[in-house]
């Protein structure tokens, strides 16, 4: 097809002024675009409210979506699911009959544990659920790694807490909106997660990647030596992420980085809780000792 | 349409004007799908319709419209506010420049032509959003290369919806 000629439209004053003003709106409109991208680059939590105005129209859209996709597509599973029903019956009655041992030497475990930590009065703090909740979308065309919540403020969500699913930690709340909260994902190239290694206890730092998989980064300067299949928790040092759960497990070994792969994946996010800020329990007050310390008294120094 | 009267009478003039716009934002509003999405591999089907108004119907749009489609996009999309916006005004006038050069077009120019764009717009969207180190460039050209083989779908599901709007 030819061009068009919409440059010069003719002898009419109007439609030049039509074409001219065009132009000058155009030009204005990336001029606004370049220092609005200043701004929310300078503050990125700026416009928040915007975004959170939009999503509380489309974060319902996309979880009746999802609905119905994850109904139609669970007809093939749920048929299928009867095939085999007698294989995998007693597969898991056998399966039972083996872990019964483990099952009450763990119940043990945990009940002598529960004992010693009363007898060293270890002051836990269980950062409580605040609402259980799913991520209905995902940035999916953006190369930043962010996740709808179908909750917010008015269900308790606030900025900053941390959002675990059932396979471990998923990201934290960046922006909480009335019934909807963004979330940064763990993946994400600004995300970062304080760590210790599972096997000994080696602190480190998660760092999202952006393509879906995080490094773990040293801490100290000596070689950590990471080796593949190392699993990483949460430290809950920085006092967001509570300690113990899972983060990553490390794909190649390394001297001071590691890429790992997250446990929890994007695309089997289903449920997921938000917890409230883990802060470390606070340090007992030092006990007050009567007499201990000697303190010139006026009284007595005034006596010759 | 086999089944379409003949003679039927154009659309009116206020919904012929809304239409290009909703077919873009529509295309915003994909990303709203439930996709889990580990990569950011989904096309920007948003500025794919914006590209193809532009070069199959270019008064469809207005020359200062992708600022405000783009604005619209940032707020949905997760990218910074502000950066489709300049980025979708810029792609609008390097379309524009690249006709102004090709005298007759066809289709592979336009292709050629709306390739170019989606690579700017998707390349400068990445270096606005993320930092130099994060390791997105692999996925972002899978992205670039997945949005330019789905623009002639796109342009042509355009091209169906100009045709209705009767002009």
């Amino acid at each position: 097809m030819a061009p068009p000629r919409d440059r010069r439209p003719g002898f009419s004053r109007r439609a030049q002024y039509g074409v001219f003003f065009g132009y000058i709106l155009a030009i204005a409109g990336g001029v606004v675009g370049a220092v609005l991208l200043a701004l929310s680059l300078l503050n990125p939590v700026a416009f928040s409210t915007a975004r959170a105005t939009i999503a509380e129209v489309t974060a319902p859209v996309s979880s009746a979506v999802a609905v119905a996709v994850d109904g139609v597509s669970g007809i093939p599973d749920a048929i299928a699911s009867w095939f085999d029903v007698h294989d995998k019956n007693a597969a898991l009655v056998a399966q039972l009959a083996r872990a019964r041992p483990a099952l009450v030497a763990g119940h043990l475990a945990q009940l002598e544990n529960a004992r010693l930590r009363r007898l060293l009065a270890v002051r836990d703090l269980q950062p409580s659920v605040i609402v259980t909740a799913r991520i209905v979308s995902t940035s999916a065309t953006s190369t930043r790694r962010y996740g709808l919540l179908n909750a917010g403020t008015w269900q308790g969500v606030r900025e900053g807490q941390p959002v675990q699913g059932p396979e471990g930690l998923v990201g934290r709340v960046l922006e909480a909106g009335p019934n909807t909260a963004r979330v940064l994902l763990l993946t994400d190239p600004q995300s970062i997660v304080p760590v210790r290694r599972l096997r000994d206890g080696l602190p480190a730092l998660a760092a999202g990647r952006g393509d879906g998989l995080v490094d773990i980064r040293v801490i100290d300067t000596d070689d950590a030596h990471f080796k593949a299949g190392d699993v990483f928790v949460s430290s809950g040092s920085g006092g967001i992420f509570g300690p113990g759960v899972l983060v990553a497990r490390a794909l190649r070994g390394g001297a001071e980085t590691a890429i790992a792969k997250p446990f929890a994946r994007p695309d089997a996010f289903d449920l997921v809780t938000v917890r409230g800020v883990y802060a470390p329990p606070p340090l007992p007050a030092p006990a007050p000792t009567p007499g201990a310390a000697p303190s010139p008294s006026p009284a007595a120094s005034a006596i010759p | 349409m086999a089944s379409a009267p003949p003679f039927r009478e154009p659309m009116p003039l206020g919904s012929a004007r809304l239409l290009p716009w909703a077919t873009v934002m529509i295309g915003s509003l994909l990303t709203i799908l439930p996709f889990g999405a580990t990569l950011s591999l989904l096309p920007p089907f948003g500025l794919l319709a914006l590209l193809s108004w532009r070069l199959l119907a270019p008064f469809a749009i207005r020359r200062w419209a992708p600022a405000f489609l783009g604005l619209f996009d940032d707020l949905v999309s997760g990218q910074p506010v502000g950066s489709a916006m300049l980025l979708w005004t810029l792609a609008y006038f390097l379309v524009g420049a690249l006709e102004a050069r090709s005298g007759l077009r066809d289709f592979w120019q336009n292709w050629v032509i709306a390739a170019l764009a989606i690579a700017v717009a998707l390349a400068g969207g990445r270096l606005a959003a993320t930092p130099l180190g994060a390791h997105v460039d692999v996925a972002l050209g899978v992205q670039v290369i997945l949005s330019i083989l789905l623009f002639p779908a796109v342009a042509f599901l355009i091209a169906r919806v100009d045709a209705r709007r009767g002009r």
